[in-house]
């Protein structure tokens, strides 16, 4: 389902003006990484798209919806939203009524749900975890039930606002599966983050904010080639392409396996 | 001088059967700066609350062994003993943020208000540690009304203002951004160059690597390793343990294994070091 934000202007009650006209386009099934400095708009963009904020000026179209003229209940049915922090919003007794809430919610055929829920809890790794409350699971297992509880909600785009937050290197590898296993179900993924490495590995695009503007807006490889402007917004570029920088390698690196091909054959471009 | 001095601990939390850290000895001298390390569940966070006295005299629980900070040996100690020599910065800076307060300044404020220091040397001191932690500008917004990483700057300046001559840390850069959490590390830095001793449980390996003097490694409870960054972070037992490494020596190791890192290098854990080994291969 595409996602249309033309010129799009925020202010919070009080006046500090957020967005700045951001006008952007997400087609279906792409994986897009929006990255930026504390402050920039990332948040405040990204809850345009399930209403939890509405424009001050501009518009969000998601597919043909007008975010204005729909609910966040409405709209839920097509982004799902994993939040930053878990705790914002669980609030069931098990792990499973948490995950099955959602679905529910969306009023979809039983056996839809069951199958639903226990692929979600398949691919965040809560196979036998249904029966727990999820305050007794540790931060990291709580963030997991937050996504398993999105997943399970089958949208069309989904919305992960900072998912590799103090996960440890196996809940970030199990994050990037489910990326990857969204991406096959033709699904768009977009993700705020400050792990520029994470960005590299997992998504297509990057889109760089700052100050409530979008700054850069392409490809990964290409817009981690523009290091002055990258410079200038405080993201460093991830470690491989640090590395395959400071080593003159041609081109942009940004994953393991490109690495080792241009060692293996420095010369060619 | 050995500031924290910690022997054979095993403690478990109350209610719970497996111990949270389990036969734990390490020593620290002052000025430090020494990195945790772990996968979530692996004890990290408790080997915090141990230095800070939290556990036992907050959490209770079962503590054997003997935990001594700054010559205050825990088990016959009181909290109040901790918290004029070690400051915890917590992981979650919402539940560290004191409740009692409407602005950032009055929050910064509520350590020192407690010890009862004089009104004019309170500011002086609030004043510089907000310039500090880059936090200047938020001195009359609520201590709620803030992001995450200002939240966690925050949190981090109400302790820093303390002057503590232990700081224990938290995953303090989980919420900020690479500049924030280049900032926060050169601040922590150059508190343990002033001879503060730092303990700080992190997941940001490229970071620890370039600040840390020691690591401790932790695993289901136990020390794993315990050593210099370069010993530690290049260890192949943290991967099966499921701990992160930095991309320079995973990327290293593999190329090894394919003939492509100078065999009798070690692996890298930085930047430079990546690019030195790698350039021999490539000339």
């Amino acid at each position: 389902m595409k996602i249309e934000i033309e010129d799009l202007y925020f202010s919070y009650p009080g006046g500090v003006e957020a967005l700045s006209g951001v006008s952007l386009k997400v087609e279906p099934g792409e994986l897009v990484a929006i990255v930026g400095q504390n402050g920039a708009g990332k948040t405040t963009l990204v809850r345009h798209l399930n209403g939890l904020l509405q424009p001050t000026r501009g518009g969000v179209h998601v597919g043909d919806w007008d975010t204005r003229q729909h609910t966040v209940a409405q709209l839920a049915s097509r982004v799902g939203y994993v939040f930053q922090n878990p705790d914002e919003q669980l609030f069931c007794r098990s792990v499973k009524d948490e995950v099955r809430f959602g679905p529910q919610n969306l009023k979809y055929p039983s056996d839809r749900i069951d199958e639903l829920v226990i692929k979600s809890l398949a691919l965040t790794g809560l196979i036998g975890k249904e029966n727990t409350n999820p305050y007794d699971l540790s931060p990291t297992w709580r963030k997991m039930v937050a996504l398993a509880s999105i997943l399970a909600m089958d949208t069309p785009i989904v919305i992960l606002d900072e998912p590799t937050t103090g996960q440890d290197a196996a809940s970030i590898l199990r994050i990037a599966e489910i990326v990857t296993e969204l991406k096959r179900d033709g699904k768009s993924v977009l993700t705020i983050t400050h792990d520029i490495d994470f960005c590299a590995e997992n998504f297509y695009r990057l889109i760089v904010m700052g100050k409530g503007k979008v700054l850069l807006d392409g490809p990964m490889h290409q817009i981690l080639a523009q290091d002055e402007i990258l410079k200038s917004t405080y993201v460093d570029p991830p470690q491989l392409t640090r590395l395959g920088l400071g080593l003159g390698l041609p081109g942009i690196v940004c994953h393991q396996d490109e690495f080792i091909d241009l060692l293996r054959r420095p010369e060619s471009p | 001088m050995a500031i924290l001095e910690i022997r054979d601990l095993t403690y478990a939390y109350p209610v719970t059967e497996k111990p949270a850290l389990r036969n734990v000895s390490l020593d620290l001298e002052e000025g430090q700066f020494l990195a945790v390390i772990g996968s979530n569940g692996a004890g990290k966070s408790t080997l915090c609350y141990t230095i800070a006295g939290f556990v036992p005299h907050f959490f209770k629980g079962k503590l054997e062994g003997q935990v001594r900070v700054g010559g205050v040996d825990s088990e016959h100690a009181h909290l109040n003993d901790f918290v004029q020599k070690v400051g915890l910065v917590f992981q979650n800076p919402f539940n560290q943020i004191s409740g009692s307060k409407f602005t950032v300044y009055e929050e910064i404020a509520f350590g020192l208000e407690n010890r009862g220091m004089p009104r004019d040397e309170m500011k002086q001191r609030i004043d510089r540690i907000m310039e500090v932690t880059g936090i200047q500008d938020l001195g009359d917004r609520s201590p709620y009304a803030l992001s995450g990483g200002q939240q966690q700057r925050v949190a981090l300046a109400s302790i820093l203002v303390l002057q503590p001559s232990i700081l224990v840390l938290d995953e303090p850069t989980s919420q900020l951004d690479p500049i924030g959490t280049r900032e926060v590390f050169q601040v922590i830095k150059s508190m343990s160059q002033q001879g503060i001793t730092i303990i700080m449980a992190e997941h940001k390996i490229e970071w620890v690597a370039e600040f840390a003097d020691r690591i401790v490694a932790l695993a289901d409870g136990e020390i794993l390793m315990l050593g210099s960054p370069a010993e530690v972070l290049t260890s192949p037992s943290l991967t099966e343990h499921g701990i992160g490494i930095s991309r320079y020596t995973a990327t290293a190791r593999r190329a090894l294994n394919e003939d492509l890192w100078p065999s009798k290098r070690p692996l890298p854990v930085k930047l430079d070091e990546a690019i030195e080994g790698f350039r021999e291969i490539l000339s």
